[in-house]
């Protein structure tokens, strides 16, 4: 013991090893015969998610199977990450399309401001987050990827149903 | 030799009389090395995963659950993975050392496996086998002395890998050992003082005449229990290895195979230490409450169930092994010195002195070795267990190296302390 280090005085029961060493092996025992497990076992069950979850985003198509966008330009601009590259196209009778529509989801940072701000409710965030890829180039979501994601879209907050009920 | 000169030399002996041919024994020693060699890297593997569920269920944990049923062929995937792994050699190793070291930490634990009967002998056609690899009538001081050797194998790997922590975790382990084995060797001779021999056999048969040595010898029981921890480099004891703090310690710079022999070392110890404990304290592969099994005539049957007997014991103390390390921390050095040294050592002196004074005196009252001598025995191990516990209990074990300074000490220390050539100006 080093010169003039405080040692409180403690009650034995406080400090005794066997008393303690008793003790936890009671304890461990307890949880070795009754474990309370609450481990999820990932791959075959899965923990519900909220109906707010924001993940990799899914253009929704119109009953023609066709991408919903109308190239308005207004996800590209609102986007903070500026992830969004878009290049609006127009056909012969003057409706415009997305040329080229291309989310780069490393970049996202999942706000969802782009589902807000859409005037045609065509791009939105998903409720799913299994999203590993072999390569860097493989999150970079063009127009065919997004929409053929089938997964549930996210429920945007409503101010009129702020609980969500 | 012709077959059926071998097959006659095979059958003339009487099944339940040791065999008289040197062939069937040297066929049977064969045998029983591999049998006993296999089952125990076998049970070897299988520990490694009961290590790592029990751990997970102590934790609340599932534990290891991918690879085949509940994770059964985890040591499996995890012995391929050892052996296709890369061997790394750190630049600045001795290499002749570091290469031998982990087969020198595994060899010891094997050999000590050799001398523990593990079951009733069996009758064959060419006599009556001994169920124990090499029935050493020395047994005992073959196990102090191979023991003992178990030590350099993590030595050397601390001081072979040139590192400074394993060099740390090889210099504890030796500090260690050497400290623990004292109390380990004392604490059997109450054992040897009962048995009057020191052939394991015999200390087995003892045991089975009267009361089990756990109830008869406890505290030598308990001083050895802790020992074995200590000699295995378990939890508490693990100070060698202490993860925390020195990064594995001796087999931080040992890689694949190498590493995977250094675990198979301390489960195998873990095996022996269980067995010897068993066969000590536990009465070996004798079933409580009968001299059925214990007596001729011998019969495969009487094997086959003593060999369960034994098993079972041998089980129970690698599980309560295991239930130790996931419930106790790891010791701090000075308290592990202080438990060996200033705890361990004298009380198994003492107990020494007062087991072979009761046994004086039960030889002098004419009290026969038999139920009534074991129970005078219990008695007495209760009384002193009792009196043990009231003086370890006032919080001695974790109390620091030396007790805090008194105020007059603590002048004298500092007035020494303003003489010294290293004394600074502020006095700090």
């Amino acid at each position: 013991m080093a010169i003039g280090v405080k040692v409180v005085a403690r009650p034995i029961e406080q400090v005794s090893y066997m008393r303690a060493t008793l003790k936890g092996m009671a304890l461990t025992f307890k949880h070795l015969v009754n474990p309370h497990k609450v481990t999820t076992q990932y791959p075959e069950e899965k923990e519900p998610i909220s109906r707010r979850w924001r993940g990799t985003h899914r253009m929704l198509t119109d009953e023609t199977g066709k991408a919903k966008c109308v190239a308005c330009g207004l996800c590209p601009q609102i986007c903070p990450a500026n992830c969004i590259k878009l290049v609006p196209g127009e056909d012969e009778e003057g409706n415009r399309y997305p040329l080229v529509y291309e989310i780069d989801e490393f970049r996202c940072i999942f706000c969802g401001y782009c589902q807000e701000v859409c005037p045609e409710e065509a791009i939105h965030v998903g409720r799913h987050y299994e999203n590993a890829e072999y390569s860097r180039a493989g999150f970079v979501y063009d127009l065919e990827r997004l929409t053929a994601q089938t997964h549930p879209v996210c429920e945007m907050w409503d101010p009129d149903d702020p609980k969500g009920e | 030799m012709s077959w059926s000169l071998a097959f006659a030399l095979l059958q003339v002996a009487d099944p339940q009389l040791p065999p008289v041919s040197t062939s069937v024994f040297v066929i049977a020693t064969v045998i029983k090395m591999i049998v006993v060699f296999t089952v125990l890297m076998v049970g070897v593997a299988l520990l490694t995963l009961a290590e790592r569920k029990i751990s997970a269920w102590i934790q609340d944990r599932h534990g290891p659950n991918r690879v085949g049923w509940h994770g059964l062929l985890q040591p499996a995937a995890d012995g391929v993975k050892n052996i296709m792994k890369e061997e790394t050699y750190p630049d600045a190793a001795y290499l002749p050392l570091f290469v031998i070291a982990p087969a020198l930490a595994f060899i010891p634990a094997m050999l000590t496996f050799a001398v523990i009967p593990f079951a009733s002998p069996l009758p064959t056609g060419g006599g009556l086998i001994e169920m124990v690899v090499a029935p050493l009538p020395i047994g005992f001081l073959y196990i102090l002395a191979i023991a003992s050797l178990g030590v350099y194998g993590i030595v050397l790997a601390g001081w072979a890998s040139n590192n400074k922590y394993s060099l740390l975790g090889g210099l504890r382990s030796s500090a260690q050992m050497v400290s623990y084995e004292i109390a380990m060797g004392l604490s059997t001779i109450a054992v040897l003082l009962l048995a009057g021999n020191v052939a394991l056999n015999d200390i087995i048969w003892q045991q089975a005449t009267t009361v089990w040595n756990f109830f008869g010898l406890a505290i030598a029981f308990v001083i050895f229990l802790i020992a074995a921890f200590a000699e295995t480099n378990r939890l508490p004891f693990d100070l060698p290895e202490a993860e925390s703090e020195l990064i594995a310690g001796y087999h931080t710079e040992y890689s694949a195979m190498k590493f995977s022999l250094f675990f198979i070392a301390e489960y195998s110890n873990m095996v022996t230490a269980s067995a010897l404990l068993v066969t000590l304290f536990f009465g070996g592969w004798d079933i409580p409450f009968t001299l059925w099994d214990n007596q001729a005539p011998w019969s495969v049957v009487k094997t086959i169930v003593t060999g369960l007997a034994f098993a079972a014991k041998v089980l129970f103390f690698l599980f309560f092994y295991m239930w130790i390390r996931w419930t106790l921390p790891r010791f701090r050095y000075d308290q592990l010195m202080s438990l060996g040294w200033r705890i361990l050592l004298p009380v198994s002196l003492v107990y020494i002195v007062v087991i072979a004074g009761t046994l004086l005196i039960l030889d002098l009252l004419g009290v026969r070795p038999g139920a009534l001598h074991g129970v005078i025995l219990g008695v007495v191990n209760i009384v002193l267990a009792g009196v043990l516990f009231l003086v370890l209990d006032s919080g001695r074990i974790i109390s620091p190296a030396s007790r805090r300074l008194r105020a007059d000490q603590l002048r004298r220390l500092r007035a020494m302390r303003s003489r010294s050539p290293l004394a600074t100006p502020g006095g700090d």
